[in-house]
């Protein structure tokens, strides 16, 4: 095979300059610029042996605007949020942050891989906070394997039943009050994150 | 001064024993905790994925109730056991102080329900204040029963050392071993201390467990009779799959995974029944107790 023939990995075509523009707007981008591809990150990050692209990459491939491949890869879904990358970052590039963008962009445009448990889960947190104010664990961990792959939630199933029995995985679990209307509700506040980014949205 | 407790959602479920260990060692210190009222989730690592203008508005509301509830207080010290929890109360409080655009957005949304947040506030974790509060010279004293004879890897997991927390190092941290080195128990050298446990992801990817896998083999490997955690995500992670985890990889041991407040609460001399040890899958055997 010609090794020089030129043969796209990714979906390099489709570059969307807004799309990283947008990105960089978000409220860790602007140093996103810095970047000297020196693979710091991929080298400290615990998960990236498991990943489709490495943070180092993503990073490069948000500043080229290659939307797509950014936002339907795995990647995302697999950085676990342990800011070992950001701390070791010699730009002082803030890419779990990067990677929490990336993964609000593929949540609102519905890219996110349909089987994947994680994003489900993360959808159905939000959910279930913004109604109750707090999280409960065993509706959260149920309704994300229900929606995915429920063969993970047989593989659980003895492990709930100890947890149960240890007063671990209570049926009721406690909330708080939303859409009192009254001073402090959260459903206030929610409300006027909408507006806010509506404004946003159309600035 | 006053602390704040800020038990956050994982405190009446999965990690319920941390919670009770947390509120009996703050009583036998004489610093007894009191709890937030009407306090929401911090939001941990789920929220932010999917909407960050109402992650930061959602961690921020619980520092507006607190400066709301005690107006008369100058420094309110909320106390976040939870590394999740810790980090997304920090966070926030760093951009609402620090990042204009952010922060201008959190207190409109704030303002909307009638609260503000003035800057009163300090995130606190239990393990900071055992050190720089409390002191390492009044632990080892009031130590009645010391953990003589039990080797602990002492497991940070990721966010309560980084990236916004000053307290200790990010990479070597050592309050926990300081603390419970102070409780008499021996401290095993292990090269995972702050390596991640999955997160999220244990429970549901192959990746995760493998994670798991590593860091309970390094703990035996260093001669560890238990792993203590200060997280109820890495506590999770690292108890609940271990039958997995033996299945699938060459790991055939029960590692004991306790809350390090478990363990200085029984140095503490506080009765066993009120630390949660009964809620552990593989509870640690403490030779100082049973003889
Ligand atoms: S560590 Fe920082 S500078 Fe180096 S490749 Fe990663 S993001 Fe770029
Ligand atoms: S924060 Fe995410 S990308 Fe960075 S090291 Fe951790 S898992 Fe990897």
């Amino acid at each position: 095979m010609d090794k020089w023939g030129g043969q796209l990995a990714l979906e390099q075509m489709e570059l969307d300059p807004v799309f990283a523009e947008r990105m960089t707007r978000k409220a860790w981008g602007e140093n996103l610029r810095r970047c000297i591809q020196c693979g710091t990150c991929t080298g400290t990050c615990p998960l990236s042996e498991y990943m489709d692209y490495g943070p180092r990459k993503i990073i490069s491939m948000v500043r080229a605007g290659n939307k797509k491949d950014v936002l339907e890869c795995k990647t995302i879904w697999l950085c676990a949020s342990c800011y070992e990358c950001a701390v070791e970052c010699p730009k002082e590039i803030k890419i779990t942050d990067v990677m929490y963008a990336l993964k609000q962009q593929a949540l609102l445009e519905g890219k996110s891989p349909k089987k994947l448990p994680v994003p489900v889960l993360d959808r159905e947190f939000f959910n279930i906070v913004k109604k109750r104010g707090r999280n409960h664990e065993m509706w959260l961990i149920a309704i994300t394997i229900l929606k995915t792959n429920w063969l993970i939630g047989l593989g659980l199933a003895t492990m709930g039943i100890k947890l149960m029995a240890q007063g671990r995985l209570p049926i009721f679990d406690e909330a708080i009050k939303v859409g009192t209307g009254k001073k402090g509700d959260l459903k206030k506040i929610m409300d006027a994150c909408d507006e806010i980014e509506r404004e946003e949205a159309s600035a | 001064m006053k602390y704040l407790y800020y038990p956050g959602c994982s405190a009446g479920g999965t990690g319920k024993a941390y919670d009770e260990s947390v509120v009996e060692v703050f009583k036998a210190l004489d610093s007894g905790l009191v709890e937030l009222d009407d306090w929401n989730c911090c939001g941990a690592t789920a929220y932010m994925a999917v909407d960050e203008a109402k992650a930061f508005a959602l961690a921020a509301r619980n520092l507006a109730l607190a400066e709301d509830q005690y107006p008369d207080e100058d420094e309110i010290h909320i106390v976040a056991p939870c590394s999740a929890c810790y980090l997304g109360l920090l966070k926030a409080k760093r951009y609402t102080e620090a990042d204009p655009k952010i922060g201008g957005q959190i207190r409109r949304a704030l303002k909307a329900a009638d609260l503000e947040y003035k800057g009163k506030c300090e995130v606190r974790n239990p393990l900071d204040i055992f050190v720089n509060d409390i002191g390492l010279d009044k632990l080892k004293e009031l130590a009645v029963r010391p953990l003589e004879g039990l080797k602990v890897a002492c497991y940070y997991g990721c966010q309560i050392v980084r990236p916004y927390s000053e307290f200790d190092e990010p990479s070597n941290p050592v309050t926990m071993d300081k603390i419970l080195k102070a409780m008499g128990a021996e401290i095993v050298e292990w090269p995972c201390k702050t390596r991640c446990c999955g997160g999220m992801l244990t429970w549901s990817t192959g990746a995760g467990k493998e994670l798991n896998y590593i860091l309970l083999k390094e703990a035996w490997k260093a001669g560890a009779d238990v792993i203590a955690t200060a997280c109820p995500l890495c506590q999770f992670n690292l108890e609940c799959f271990q039958d997995k985890i033996r299945a699938k990889y060459d790991f055939n041991e029960e590692m004991p995974v306790a809350y390090y407040t478990q363990l200085m609460g029984l140095a503490l001399g506080i009765d066993e029944s009120k630390l949660g040890m009964k809620r552990l899958f593989v509870p640690p055997k403490i030779p100082t107790l049973t003889g």
